[in-house]
C-alpha cells in the first residue's frame, strides 16, 4: 500500500507542479506570474471541477495563510464565490465578503458570482485539511487555540481530525488540551460505550477548570446511570477545585494590595508610630517617588535607552534620596516647631501636602505619566488555576524586603537605637548625649525616603498623577492605627489582614461596599482597642 | 428681658459681631432690593447669594470651634455632618419639583426615573413635608454625631486618633454617597430645585431671604454657643481640653459633655448645609471629601480658635480669599496660598487674627498700665 502510494502522491504533485508550470507559459491572466499558492487557488476553484478544488484546498490549507483556515470553512458551507471576473471570494461569518487572494474585504459582492460545487470527496478533503490547518499548526499557540476551540465545539466531526494530531503532538501541555477535547466529544456525543465515557469524564475531571463543567453536564440521557453518576461526582470535585483556587486567588490579591499598603504605611508607621508626627503629606512623599521614577524613565529614554531596564534599579535609591531630602527640609523647617501640638503639625502637614501636590500639578501637569515597565516585570505565569503576573510578584517582594531593611535598621544600626531612645525617653536620651534634634530629622527623612520607596512601586500599579498620594493617605493611616501605633510587626500584620479581608469581601459586597465596611470595622475597632492590635504596654502608654 | 439676658452673656466683640449680623441683615436686603440696578451702591442677586454661601460656611466653622476650640475635639469630619444637613434640604428641595422634572414623574426625582426605580426608597418617604425634612435636618447629622460620639468617647478615642477616625468616617459616607445604589443621586447629587415653601429657589425676593434666615441662624448659633461656652458647663469644657484626665478624676462625666457638644455641634453644622444647598443649587457627594473638613478647621485656625466670633470671621475671609484667586488669572495659585496659610498659621499665628489681635492689645494695654505705673512712681 505505502509503497503505491508514495509514488501516486509523487505523481500527483508532479501533474499539478506541470500543469501550474503550464499554465503559468499559456494562462490568460498576467498576474499569475507572482504567483503564490493562493493565487494557484484561486485558479483551481474558479474551474470549479471536483479535482481541482481538491488541489485547491490542499493549497489553501498548506499556505498558511490567515484567510486560509475561513476561506475553506465557508467553501464547506457553500459561501465560496467565483465572481464573473473570475474573481474567488467568500462570505465570512460577519456576512462581509472576502477576496480569497489578498484577504482584503471587498467593498461589495462582485457580480455574477457563483459558488463554488461540493461533494462528498470535497468535504472530506476540507475537513482534513482544517484538521491539518488548525490542529496541527506549525505554530504551538494556534495549536493550543485549535485544540481549545474543539474543546468548546465538542463537534464530533473533528474526533479523526484531532487523534491524528494527539499522534503527532510533541508538546504536552498542548496534549492534554486535545485530550481533553477528544474527552468531552466522547462524552457528549451518542452512541459511545459506557467504558469510553468513563475514561473521558476521569480525563475531564483530571482538566478540572470552569470548562470542564460543560461537558460533564451535557452527558447523553442514553449514558449508563454510572457514567451518570460519575459525571456528577466529577462536577462536584471540579466544584471544588474552583472554589479552593478562586479563594486561593482572593488571597494572592489580597496579598497583593495588602503588601501595596505596607509599603505606603511603613513610612507612616516610623513618622507616626515612633515620632508620633502626624504627617498628612505623607501621601505626598508617595507622589513625589512616582514622580522621581517617571523623571529618570524619561531622562534614561532620551539619553541611554539601553539602561532602561534598570531604571527601577536607578529609581529606588533616587526616590528614597529625593523624598528623604523633602521630608528632613520638612521637619527643619516647620514640623520642629510643633512637637508637642500634634493636631497643628496635622494642618500644617496637610498645608504642605497641598503646596506639593499643587506644586506637581505645574511642573508637570494635572495629567496621568506614564511610567514604563521592565522586561523582568511584564509577562505572568500561572499557578493551578489562576494567572500571577510578574509585576505583582515583584511589588510584594519590594514590600517585604524594605519592611525587613527597616526592621533591621531599628535594630541593629546605631541610628536605629538613638530612634528608638529618643522615642521612649527624650530627655534621658538627651541626657546621654544623644542630639534628638538631628535624631528627629533623620527618622522624618527615613519614613519620607521610605514613602518615596513606596512611589516607585506604586508608579507600577497606579496613575502617576499629582492625587497619587490622597488616595492612599487615609488607607495609610487605617493600617498604623489597627496595627497600632509604634509597632512595625502590628503593621505588616494590618497590612495584610487588611488587604486580604478587602479582596474576600470584595465578591460579595462589591469594591465600594467592600471598603466602607472596612472602614466602619476600623472605627468600631478603634473604640474597643483605641491602641490598635499590638498596642505597647507599660509606661509609654500613658503618654 | 431676654434681650438683657443675652447681651450679659456678650462681650464687646460678641456684640459688634450681632451688631455687623443685624446690619447686614438690614443692609443687604434694602440694597438688592430697594436701590436700583443701574446704582453703583446696588448688591446685585448673585453677591447676596455668595454672601450667603460664606455665611453658612461662618456656621459651620462656629459649629467646629465649639468642639475643638472649646472640648479640644479636633472633628476633621464635620464636611460630613454638613453634607448631611444638606442631603437633607436636598431631598425636600427634590420632592417639591413634582412633575416639573425631565421626566415628569408625579413621585420620583429624575435620577431615579433614569435609573429604573419603580418605587420611592422608604428613606426618601416624607421629604415632601417641609417640617419633617427641617427635623432631618436636625435629626441626621445629630443622630450620626451621638452614636458615632457615643462610641468614641465612651471608649476615651482622643487627640490624633479621634481625628483620623473622623476623617474616615466623612471618606467612607463619601464612597457609600458616590454609589448609585444609595439613593440619593450617586455622582451628580441632588440639583435642578425648583421651589422652597412655595417660593421659586431661583428669585431674587427668595434669595434674599433666604440670606437673611441664614444671617438669623448665624446669630442664633453664635448666642447659643455663645451662652453654653459661658455656663459653667462651658467651663467643665474647657477643662476637658486642657486636662482630660483631671476633670474627670475630679467627678466630671467627660464623655457626656463631649458628647453634648458634638451632637450640638453636628446639628448645627448640619442646620448651615441645609441653608447652603438652596443657595447654591446643588448637593453631592464631594461635600463629603476629606479636604473640605479640613479646610473647615484651617478657617477656624485663620480667624482664632476658641472665640467663636474669630470662626466666622475666618471662615468668611478664608472663602472670600478664595472666591478671588480662583476667579481671576491667579487661579492655579489658590492651593498654594491655602497650603501656605495652613504652615503660616500653625507657626505663626497659632491663635489666628481674633487672638493675635487680642494678644497685642493686651500687651499694649500692660505697657500703657506700667508706663502709667512708672509715671505715677517718682511723683510720690
Amino acid at each position: 500500500m505505502r509503497i503505491t502510494r508514495l509514488p501516486l502522491t509523487a505523481l500527483r504533485r508532479l501533474a499539478s507542479c506541470l500543469f501550474l508550470g503550464l499554465f503559468l507559459m499559456f494562462g490568460p491572466q498576467t498576474h499569475a506570474a507572482l504567483a503564490g499558492p493562493l493565487e494557484d487557488a484561486a485558479e483551481l476553484f474558479a474551474r470549479d471541477s471536483f479535482s481541482d478544488t481538491a488541489k485547491a484546498i490542499e493549497l489553501l490549507a498548506d499556505s498558511g495563510a490567515e484567510q486560509a483556515g475561513p476561506a475553506i470553512e465557508a467553501l464547506n458551507d457553500r459561501r465560496l464565490f467565483v465572481a464573473a471576473d473570475k474573481t474567488v471570494y467568500f462570505r465570512d461569518a460577519t456576512g462581509a465578503f472576502i477576496a480569497l487572494v489578498t484577504g482584503a474585504k471587498l467593498p461589495a459582492e462582485p457580480s455574477g458570482g457563483s459558488g463554488v460545487r461540493v461533494n462528498n470527496r470535497i468535504r472530506s478533503a476540507i475537513n482534513t485539511a482544517l484538521g491539518t490547518l488548525t490542529l496541527q499548526a506549525p505554530d504551538p499557540a494556534k495549536r493550543r487555540a485549535a485544540a481549545e476551540a474543539v474543546f468548546k465545539s465538542r463537534s464530533p466531526d473533528s474526533e479523526s481530525a484531532l487523534q491524528a494530531a494527539i499522534r503527532n503532538e510533541k508538546v504536552a501541555a498542548i496534549r492534554e488540551i486535545q485530550q481533553s477535547a477528544l474527552a468531552a466529544i466522547i462524552a457528549t456525543s451518542p452512541n459511545r460505550s459506557d467504558i469510553d465515557r468513563l475514561a473521558a469524564i476521569e480525563v475531564l475531571k483530571e482538566r478540572g477548570d470552569r470548562e470542564a463543567l460543560t461537558p460533564l453536564n451535557q452527558i447523553p440521557d442514553s449514558a449508563g446511570v454510572n457514567v451518570k453518576d460519575a459525571a456528577k461526582a466529577a462536577v462536584q470535585t471540579i466544584n471544588n477545585r474552583l472554589a479552593t483556587w478562586s479563594a486561593v486567588q482572593n488571597a494572592w490579591y489580597g496579598i497583593s494590595l495588602g503588601s501595596v499598603l505596607l509599603l505606603a504605611a511603613i513610612g507612616l508607621a516610623i513618622t507616626f508610630g515612633v515620632m508620633g508626627i502626624i504627617n498628612m503629606a505623607h501621601g505626598e512623599m508617595v507622589m513625589i517617588g512616582a514622580y522621581a521614577t517617571f523623571v529618570i524613565q524619561e531622562i534614561i529614554r532620551q539619553n541611554a535607552p539601553g539602561l532602561f531596564e534598570y531604571s527601577l534599579a536607578i529609581a529606588i535609591p533616587a526616590a528614597f534620596i529625593i523624598a528623604g531630602t523633602i521630608g528632613i527640609a520638612m521637619e527643619r523647617l516647620v514640623i520642629r516647631h510643633l512637637y508637642g501640638r500634634p493636631l497643628e503639625t496635622l494642618l500644617a502637614t496637610w498645608g504642605i501636602s497641598l503646596i506639593l501636590m499643587q506644586a506637581t500639578r505645574t511642573l508637570f501637569g494635572p495629567t496621568n505619566r506614564e511610567v514604563g515597565a521592565p522586561a523582568f516585570m511584564s509577562g505572568s505565569f500561572r499557578i493551578g488555576l489562576i494567572d500571577i503576573t510578574y509585576g505583582r510578584v515583584w511589588i510584594v517582594g519590594f514590600a517585604l524586603v524594605v519592611f525587613f531593611a527597616v526592621l533591621a535598621l531599628l535594630r541593629f544600626t546605631p541610628l536605629g537605637l538613638q530612634m528608638r531612645a529618643v522615642t521612649q525617653n527624650r530627655r534621658m536620651a538627651a541626657s546621654m548625649g544623644i542630639r534628638t534634634a538631628r535624631v528627629d530629622a533623620l527618622t522624618f527623612g527615613l519614613g519620607s525616603g521610605i514613602a518615596g520607596l513606596a512611589g516607585v512601586a506604586l508608579s507600577q500599579i497606579d496613575n502617576v498623577s499629582p492625587n497619587l498620594g490622597q488616595s492612599y493617605i487615609i488607607d495609610s493611616f487605617m493600617v498604623v492605627v489597627f496595627g497600632g501605633v509604634g509597632n512595625l510587626w502590628g503593621t505588616l500584620v494590618a497590612a495584610l489582614s487588611l488587604g486580604i479581608a478587602n479582596k474576600f469581601l470584595e465578591p460579595f459586597a462589591g469594591a465600594v461596599l467592600g471598603k466602607i465596611a472596612l472602614l466602619v470595622f476600623i472605627i468600631l475597632f478603634i473604640q474597643k482597642r483605641p491602641r490598635g492590635l499590638f498596642a505597647l504596654k507599660g509606661r509609654a502608654v500613658e503618654q | 428681658m431676654i434681650t438683657q439676658a443675652i447681651l450679659a452673656r456678650l462681650d464687646l466683640r460678641g456684640r459688634l459681631f450681632l451688631g455687623a449680623i443685624l446690619a447686614a441683615l438690614i443692609l443687604v436686603p434694602v440694597l438688592n432690593l430697594i436701590v436700583p440696578a443701574g446704582s453703583p451702591l446696588h448688591v446685585p442677586t448673585w453677591l447676596v447669594s455668595l454672601l450667603g454661601k460664606y455665611l453658612c460656611y461662618a456656621i459651620l466653622a462656629l459649629a467646629l470651634d465649639l468642639v475643638w476650640g472649646y472640648c479640644g475635639i479636633l472633628s476633621l469630619g464635620h464636611g460630613a455632618f454638613f453634607a448631611l444637613g444638606g442631603y437633607a434640604m436636598g431631598m425636600y428641595l427634590m420632592r417639591q419639583i413634582g412633575t416639573r422634572g425631565v421626566y415628569g414623574h408625579p413621585v420620583l426625582p429624575d435620577f431615579m426615573v433614569f435609573l429604573n426605580w419603580k418605587e420611592l426608597p422608604w428613606f426618601w418617604y416624607g421629604f415632601d413635608m417641609f417640617p419633617f425634612a427641617l427635623l432631618m435636618v436636625f435629626l441626621a447629622p445629630g443622630i450620626l454625631a451621638f452614636v458615632f460620639g457615643w462610641f468614641a468617647f465612651r471608649s476615651r478615642v482622643t487627640g490624633v486618633y479621634l481625628s483620623i477616625i473622623t476623617q474616615a468616617l466623612t471618606y467612607a459616607l463619601m464612597l457609600a454617597f458616590f454609589r448609585n445604589d444609595m439613593g440619593f443621586g450617586g455622582n451628580n447629587g441632588l440639583t435642578d430645585f425648583k421651589d422652597i415653601v412655595g417660593f421659586p429657589v431661583q428669585a431674587q425676593g427668595t434669595r434674599v431671604a433666604l440670606f437673611a434666615l441664614t444671617l438669623i441662624a448665624l446669630a442664633g448659633s453664635y448666642i447659643l454657643a455663645r451662652a453654653i461656652v459661658t455656663s459653667k458647663a462651658g467651663k467643665v469644657l474647657v477643662a476637658i481640653r486642657d486636662a482630660e484626665s483631671r476633670t474627670r478624676f475630679l467627678g466630671f462625666r467627660v464623655e457626656r459633655y463631649k458628647l453634648f457638644v458634638f451632637t450640638l455641634s453636628a446639628m448645627m453644622a448640619g442646620l448651615a448645609g441645609a441653608l447652603y444647598v438652596p443657595q447654591v443649587g446643588i448637593i453631592n457627594p464631594s461635600e463629603f471629601a476629606p479636604g473640605n473638613s479640613i479646610e473647615v478647621v484651617i478657617w477656624v485656625a485663620v480667624g482664632g480658635r476658641g472665640t467663636l466670633v474669630g470662626a466666622a470671621i475666618g471662615a468668611i475671609l478664608v472663602n472670600f480669599a478664595k472666591t478671588t484667586f480662583t476667579t481671576g488669572a491667579l487661579a492655579p495659585y489658590w492651593l498654594f496660598a491655602l497650603g501656605a496659610l495652613f504652615v503660616l498659621t500653625t507657626l505663626y499665628m497659632p491663635k489666628g487674627v481674633i487672638g493675635t489681635y487680642a494678644e497685642w492689645r493686651e500687651k499694649r494695654r500692660e505697657k500703657a498700665s506700667l508706663a502709667a505705673h512708672a509715671a505715677s512712681k517718682p511723683a510720690e
